[in-house]
């Protein structure tokens, strides 16, 4: 088990290689992930995908990894009657299930804040909208907050940055971390090259997590055939107990 | 060992899960009690989001009570009369309270009520069992066996729709047992439990069954709701995760044996006291969980 990052290092390596190689060619920036498929399996518990790639001549590179967008409901508790109870909700339109930066240097060091802005790079800069009308900016930005420090706690959020490695000046690599409670669906991974604090070449290169096999297949069927889900449901469980009483009684 | 549980969406420890069904198995074998109460707060506890807990925990308690009225239903303690009655209004109560729970998910309400629920039921059973088993320990020594009237006649004997049940030796109203059903399957479907905690003392002093064939009987009916539970929950809700409650029950059989042994060298009063002990434990831990400030006020609810 524990040569499997070696070698899939050394396989990740050696295509770096052959992307500097067509880097050189014409392309500033070239970036690959060492599989565009993680699959939720049985045994799953998280996953760990190495990004890599290449650029032309120096530059700092920052990279912004977002997962599947969707409305999201938050809470706030007070208190009534003595028991703590949620009182207050607001609803986050499109925020992405998942979002980590990684980068060569400090954020501000490596970009002009405009240019942090506009690509939402870095965890203040990502814009998660809730309906105009309903919040005050200074509400918003507490109802924001608790999203963040939430989805931080869940571990699904990273507030801090990540590094991005260089082998050599031309040559570099990003781990990236997804938990064991990450939302399937399709990821968008972000690579920007910046020289003088400006975006000179981006690429952007997609990550699909899906459940595969039986984690699938349950899923799947528990969604699309509930009804028969439910019934199977059953008949498991009342074999599974006659079978338990039928154990007990031969001791 | 990690396993991701398809339904709930979740990696846990199978041996984590294996032990607390061992645990619970173990309580339920030594007081003989279902164990729904315990397992389904533990279960949230450990971060499985309530709906899934309540749907799975219901498919659980359908295989554990298979299991235990098979036993029963030999010894012709099954009262099969009355326990269709009470299937019938635990059908209708647990159907709403299904409904009622997806209602109350919308809302971001349903921790709340899930909680609420639990903090009054455990509360006034495990305070009425504490309370019992204190004055029989001390009738016990002062040994002046107290008898009342073999029958009393109220008003719960006027009601219309009268059914004769021979097993019970009862002849009343059908409105009583399908009203007590029809209660304890909407607290089924929304706690996550059984609810033989609520119908046993309800077949003992509101219906005045013998107390042979309570066990027997109020395990017949809650196989029936908790199976209406789990399939509407799986075709509603799509929250019962089958790998989850055979997990779990594979942990309980197992405890239980352990658990059946272990009650057998107690007294039933002091059984009777430990267990409203424990009862009273996990309703006080819940309620400190409703009564303390949480340590961050946002939360986030349902994702789509």
């Amino acid at each position: 088990m524990k040569r499997w990052p070696t070698i899939r290092f050394g396989l990740a390596a050696l295509a770096a290689i052959g992307l500097m190689m067509s880097a050189r060619a014409d392309q500033p920036l070239v970036a690959d992930l060492s599989e565009h498929l993680v699959g939720i399996t049985t045994g799953f518990s998280g996953a760990s995908v190495l990004l890599f790639g290449a650029i032309e001549d120096e530059g700092e590179v920052a990279v912004v990894v977002r997962g599947p967008a969707r409305d999201l409901v938050m809470h706030r508790k007070s208190r009534v009657l003595g028991v703590w109870a949620n009182t207050n909700s607001m609803t986050f339109r499109a925020a992405p299930g998942y979002y980590a930066v990684a980068a060569s240097g400090p954020l501000e060091e490596i970009a002009r804040p405009r240019v942090l802005a506009r690509n939402e790079i870095g965890i203040d800069n990502l814009k998660l909208r809730l309906p105009l009308n309903l919040a005050s900016p200074n509400v918003a930005k507490t109802w924001r907050d608790a999203l963040v420090r939430n989805q931080e706690r869940a571990g699904l959020y990273h507030s801090e940055v990540q590094p991005v490695s260089f082998l050599g000046t031309r040559l570099f690599r990003a781990r990236l971390e997804l938990p064991a409670n990450v939302p399937t669906g399709t990821y968008k991974v972000q690579v920007f090259l910046l020289k003088n604090r400006r975006v000179v070449s981006a690429q952007s290169t997609p990550l699909i997590v899906s459940r595969v096999g039986v984690e699938a297949e349950v899923f799947n069927f528990a969604h699309n055939y509930s009804a028969y889900y439910g019934l199977i449901a059953i008949v498991v469980a009342l074999t599974a107990g006659w079978l338990a009483n039928a154990a007990f009684k031969k001791s | 060992m990690q396993i991701y549980l398809p339904i709930a969406e979740m990696s846990v420890n199978v041996f984590l899960i294996l032990g607390m069904g061992g645990a619970v198995g173990f309580l339920s074998g030594l007081f003989g009690v279902g164990g729904g109460f315990l397992m389904t707060p533990l279960l949230i506890f450990i971060g499985v989001p309530p709906a899934v807990a309540v749907g799975t925990e219901a498919n659980q308690i359908v295989a554990s009570s298979v299991s235990g009225v098979l036993a029963h239903w030999r010894r012709g303690n099954v009262d099969l009369k009355m326990g269709i009655v009470l299937t019938v209004g635990g059908f209708i109560g647990s159907s709403l309270g299904v409904w009622l729970f997806a209602l109350l998910r919308g809302l971001g309400q349903i921790d709340l009520v899930i909680s609420l629920c639990y903090v009054i039921f455990l509360g006034i059973v495990g305070g009425l069992m504490l309370v019992e088993s204190i004055r029989s320990m001390r009738r016990r020594k002062s040994a002046t066996p107290q008898r009342g009237k073999l029958h009393k006649h109220t008003w719960v004997h006027g009601l219309p729709f009268k059914m004769r049940f021979h097993r019970s030796k009862l002849y009343i109203s059908a409105i009583l047992p399908l009203s007590v059903g029809f209660f304890v399957g909407i607290l089924s479907a929304i706690m996550g439990v059984g609810g033989g905690f609520i119908m046993v003392p309800a077949m003992i002093y509101l219906l005045g069954m013998p107390t042979v064939v309570v066990v027997g009987t109020s395990l017949f009916q809650i196989i029936f709701v908790t199976a209406n539970v789990t399939f509407l929950q799986a075709y509603a809700n799509q929250t019962v995760d089958i790998f989850l409650a055979l997990l779990l029950l594979a942990g309980a059989v197992i405890g239980a044996q352990f658990g059946a042994k272990a009650g057998a060298r107690l007294h039933g009063e002091q059984l009777r006291g430990l267990l409203a002990i424990m009862v009273l434990m996990v309703c006080g831990k819940l309620m400190l969980d409703l009564l303390i400030e949480p340590s961050d006020l946002y939360s986030i609810g349902l994702q789509h």
